[in-house]
C-alpha cells in the first residue's frame, strides 16, 4: 500500500498528464465516429454570446454587399412569382403546409478543417431543433447538429461526416454527397450508377429521399467525373454554388412531416425483423 | 509578487483565448493557414511554478479553444502534451542551468529562445494534425500542414513575444 502511494506521489505529474490526455482523446475519437459532443460545442451560452457580440461589430463591414445579395434573391423570387400563371388570387393553403422556415445569421464560420461547423444565432427559443436543414439563397449549407437556447451549431457540407442525399437535376438518379476535405469549393457526389449520361456543367440538386431537405434545392454543378475503383459507379466532383467562405443570412427548414416519416420508417424496420 | 504573477497569467490566458478564436481562427491565409498563437502562454509561463497546476491550466486553455472552434478536444490533447514535455524540451535547449534559481527566459540567447519556441510548436502541431486528420494514409498532408502552419505560428509568436517582451530584471 505504502509503495502504491509512493508511486502515485512520485509520478503524479505523469499520471495527471495521462488522465487529461485520455479524457481529450476520448472526446476526440468519439467525434470521429459519431456526432459532435452534446455539450462541448460553440452553441453554448458563453461562446455564442461572445461570437454574437463580435459579429455585431464586424457585420457592418459587409452590409452593402449583403444587402445587394438579398435584393438579388428578392428579384429572382419576384420573377418566379410574376411569371407563374395563377388564375385565382394567391392564397396560402394552411392545411397543406409541409415546411416552415426560420431565418438566421451565421455568427461563426469555418472551412479549413476536415470537420467544419457553422454557428448560427437561432436556437430552441426560435423553435430550431437538431436535424433541420440549413440553406442560403444560393444553395444548401448543412444540417443542424446541436441546439442551445439561443444558438445552434450546423454541420456544414464541408465536413467529412456529412452525407446528404443528392441527385442530378430533372432525373431521378440519386447518390450521396460527401466531402474529401481537400478544397472548400468542391464536394463529391458518389454512388451514381455508370449507365447515367453525365455532362460537365450539369446541375446537382437535393434528392427526395431525405426527410431533412425539400427536393430540388440547388447544390452545385459537375466539375469533372470519373468511374470509381469498382468501375460501376461514378465519382463526381461538384463545384458549389455557395461561396462557403462568405455566408451571412441563412434559412432553417423544418419539415413538419419528419416525425411521422421517421416513426413510419422505424415501424417498418421493426416489422421486418 | 505572487499575486501579480497570478494576475498576469489570468489576463494572458483570457487575452490569448480571445485573440486566437476571434482573430487568428478567421485568418484562413491561403485558405488553410490559421496560426495558433495561444502556445505563447506555455512559452511565457513561469518556470518555477507547480507543474501539476501548469498541466491543468494548459488543458483548460486548450479546452477553451476547442469550445470556440468546435474541434472536440484536439487542442486540449496537444496543449497538455507540450505542457508535460516542456521541462524535457527546456533541458534539451538550455542545458541543466535552467534549473538554477537565477535562470530567466529573457537572459537566454535569442537562438535558444527561438529553438525552444520552435520545438514547442512542432510537437504541438504534430499531435494536433495527427489527431485532426487521423489517418496514416495522409501523412504527407499532415507534414505539409505542420510545416506551413508551424512556420506561420512561429513567425507570429516571435513578433508577439518581441512586442510584449518579458522585462529583464
Amino acid at each position: 500500500m505504502q509503495q502504491i502511494i509512493n508511486f502515485i506521489v512520485r509520478n503524479k505529474n505523469f499520471l495527471l498528464y495521462v488522465l487529461l490526455l485520455i479524457i481529450s482523446l476520448a472526446f476526440t475519437v468519439q467525434s470521429h465516429t459519431y456526432h459532435q459532443s452534446r455539450f462541448f460545442n460553440s452553441s453554448n451560452w458563453i461562446t455564442g454570446n461572445i461570437y454574437e457580440t463580435t459579429n455585431g461589430i464586424s457585420s457592418y463591414f459587409g452590409l452593402a454587399k449583403e444587402n445587394k445579395r438579398l435584393v438579388e434573391e428578392n428579384k429572382m423570387l419576384r420573377n418566379l412569382l410574376f411569371n407563374k400563371k395563377i388564375s385565382t388570387p394567391v392564397e396560402l393553403d394552411t392545411t397543406n403546409i409541409r415546411y416552415t422556415i426560420v431565418s438566421g445569421k451565421v455568427i461563426k464560420n469555418s472551412y479549413s478543417d476536415p470537420r467544419n461547423y457553422v454557428t448560427i444565432n437561432r436556437g430552441e427559443k426560435d423553435s430550431v431543433q437538431p436535424d433541420m436543414g440549413v440553406i442560403t439563397a444560393k444553395g444548401i449549407l448543412g444540417i443542424v447538429e446541436n441546439v442551445s437556447n439561443k444558438f445552434a451549431t450546423v454541420q456544414s457540407i464541408l465536413n467529412e461526416n456529412s452525407n446528404i442525399n443528392a441527385k442530378i437535376k430533372n432525373t431521378n438518379h440519386f447518390g450521396s454527397l460527401i466531402w474529401d476535405t481537400k478544397q472548400y469549393n468542391t464536394v463529391q457526389l458518389v454512388d451514381i450508377p455508370r449507365l447515367v449520361p453525365l455532362t460537365i456543367g450539369d446541375t446537382i440538386v437535393t434528392g427526395a429521399m431525405s426527410s431533412i431537405f425539400p427536393e430540388n434545392i440547388p447544390i452545385g454543378t459537375i466539375k469533372k467525373f470519373n468511374l470509381d475503383t469498382s468501375n460501376s459507379f461514378y465519382h463526381i466532383d461538384v463545384t458549389l454554388f455557395n461561396d462557403m467562405t462568405n455566408i451571412k443570412n441563412v434559412y432553417i427548414i423544418d419539415n413538419i412531416n419528419r416525425p411521422e416519416i421517421l416513426e413510419l420508417e422505424s415501424n417498418t424496420f421493426s416489422n421486418d425483423q | 509578487m505572487i499575486s501579480s504573477s497570478y494576475f498576469i497569467n489570468v489576463v494572458r490566458f483570457t487575452l490569448l483565448v480571445l485573440v486566437q478564436v476571434l482573430v487568428f481562427n478567421r485568418l484562413n491565409f491561403f485558405g488553410f493557414i490559421n496560426p495558433m498563437v495561444y502556445i505563447l502562454f506555455l512559452y511565457w509561463y513561469p518556470i518555477k511554478e507547480n507543474r501539476a497546476v501548469f498541466i491543468g491550466l494548459s488543458f483548460l486553455l486548450g479546452f477553451f479553444i476547442d469550445f470556440f472552434s468546435d474541434t472536440m478536444a484536439i487542442h486540449a490533447a496537444s496543449t497538455v502534451t507540450i505542457a508535460y514535455l516542456r521541462p524535457a524540451i527546456m533541458r534539451f535547449v538550455f542545458g541543466v542551468n535552467y534549473e538554477f534559481q537565477s535562470f530567466r527566459l529573457g537572459n537566454a540567447t535569442k537562438a535558444q529562445q527561438i529553438t525552444f519556441l520552435a520545438l514547442l510548436i512542432i510537437v504541438h502541431h504534430m499531435v494536433f494534425f495527427a489527431l485532426e486528420i487521423f489517418s496514416l494514409a495522409n501523412i504527407l498532408l499532415i507534414l505539409k500542414k505542420v510545416l506551413a502552419i508551424g512556420l506561420s505560428t512561429l513567425v507570429l509568436c516571435l513578433l508577439f513575444s518581441s512586442l510584449f517582451s518579458v522585462r529583464k530584471e
